[in-house]
């Protein structure tokens, strides 16, 4: 009996991700969760009033900003992980398909080809890296006041501010998918996903 | 591998393109930002005024204060419990009630306010008793240079020199915007020097002491100008607030 249970299951669950992914989706998520919680505490006039505290604050705020890059850097020393990042970084003619029919909201499964990332995972990836790193160099200018000229740090808050509220909401865009999605959630969790899930939405994926 | 994933192996680095170009995009930003600045403070200046959730307050450069604190809790103080004392190098030491402050003559004044990190708050009415006027009534002695803030927060101080002090523009102030100090604004007593970055205007104010020297309050322990003149100080040029 427990033979035909086990049997099926076992064999339809796919390896998605490594321990390192893993690790490193994790800790970054952590880091990052930091960061956007001591921001909105410095930021949201009602959540200063309540915790207070400011130069406690800013220190975590700064810290964990400087080590958002850490993991990925200590991820690079993994095959597996550099090998996801040349998936995240390669565009197809798929990739194409995908991207048009996510701007004229066609949902059918037919015009959505994507491999082992979707064309939407592979931009965000993308730009969540970039903004991560303008908030860095930003962030490094309003904290080192000092060392740079008057009008950089103005300037530097100006971006930081307006690209921390971009970063918000994107950022909620892609917690609120991964909420409406439990599978891709387990892959991230457990390190495998179903057969049937990853036929239906990585068609093109050869794990 | 390559075999088995042909589809994945090949294509455009496109990811690569969007990351650059994101940091480019941000540097293009930094340089634009004196620009872009001037013309978002306009237009959310004036979509503030008419907007009724205050939601806009919440955007950078939205408007309006934001609340720093540098404890975890404050003290509410009032009427009763209110006190405000003037020591140190003067001939009559005295502690002052909030009615002793409300019945000395008040002085209004509109002016911007400048907060270092960037946010200013246009045209804000402050009403208070002169610092000068407390000072000459305690009677400062020939060897006083400075005077030194105290809160009732417990941890925050600043200092000025006594010149600084007496200027016409520095206040002990009761009323902002026309009401009555709120807590979150730092009353029901704060200090307001209009010259200066807001950071100079201690909130909660609860001690007033003449010293010799200056000593450095809170922040400027933490690397903040001590003669925090708006537009000369801090590494910033903005537009002189008095």
């Amino acid at each position: 009996m427990n033979l035909r249970v086990d049997a099926p299951t076992a064999a339809t669950r796919i390896r998605r991700f490594g321990p390192v992914q893993r690790w490193v989706h994790r800790t970054t998520a952590a880091l990052m969760g930091v960061c956007v919680v001591t921001a909105a505490c410095l930021y949201v006039p009602q959540l200063a009033e309540l915790v207070g505290r400011r130069e406690l604050v800013v220190r975590v705020h700064e810290w964990s900003g400087l080590a958002l890059p850490v993991p990925v850097l200590v991820g690079l020393a993994s095959r597996a992980f550099r090998a996801d990042l040349g998936f995240l970084n390669r565009f197809g003619p798929h990739d194409r398909v995908w991207l048009r029919a996510a701007l004229r909201r066609d949902k059918r499964r037919a015009s959505r080809p994507a491999g082992k990332f979707n064309a939407g995972q592979k931009v965000y990836a993308a730009w969540i890296a970039g903004a991560s790193l303008v908030m860095l160099g930003t962030g490094l200018l309003m904290w080192f006041t000092h060392l740079t000229p008057i009008q950089w740090r103005t300037s530097a808050t100006f971006v930081h501010d307006w690209l921390a509220l971009t970063i918000g909401i994107v950022l909620a865009g892609h917690i609120g998918m991964a909420l409406g999605d439990p599978e891709a959630r387990r892959g991230l969790r457990t390190g495998s996903v179903s057969k049937e899930w990853a036929e239906r939405e990585h068609p093109l994926w050869r794990p | 591998m390559n075999s088995e994933q042909p589809e994945e192996q090949r294509g455009t680095p496109i990811g690569r393109r969007v990351l650059l170009g994101t940091l480019g995009l941000g540097a293009l930003g930094v340089v634009a930002a004196p620009t872009l600045q001037r013309g978002l403070e306009a237009f959310l200046g004036g979509a503030a005024d008419k907007d009724p959730t205050g939601l806009t307050g919440l955007l950078p450069n939205g408007g309006g204060f934001r609340y720093y604190s540098v404890t975890s809790s404050v003290p509410h103080k009032n009427a009763e419990n209110y006190q405000l004392k003037v020591d140190g190098l003067v001939d009559r030491p005295k502690t002052y009630t909030l009615a002793d402050l409300r019945a000395l003559p008040q002085t209004r004044m509109v002016k911007d306010v400048q907060c270092v990190t960037g946010w200013r708050v246009p045209d804000t009415p402050f009403e208070g008793v002169r610092l000068s006027r407390l000072l000459d009534a305690a009677g400062v002695q020939a060897k006083a240079g400075a005077v030194r803030f105290t809160c009732f927060d417990g941890a925050y101080t600043e200092s000025l020199t006594l010149d600084q002090a007496r200027r016409a523009d520095v206040l002990v102030a009761l009323r902002m915007q026309d009401k009555d100090l709120g807590h979150s604004h730092g009353g029901p007593v704060r200090l307001y020097v209009a010259p200066m970055y807001f950071y100079k205007s201690a909130k909660w104010l609860s001690g007033i002491t003449v010293t010799e020297d200056v000593e450095p309050g809170y922040w400027e322990e933490r690397g903040y100008d001590v003669d925090a003149w708006v537009g000369n100080s801090n590494g910033r040029d903005d537009e002189p607030t008095s």
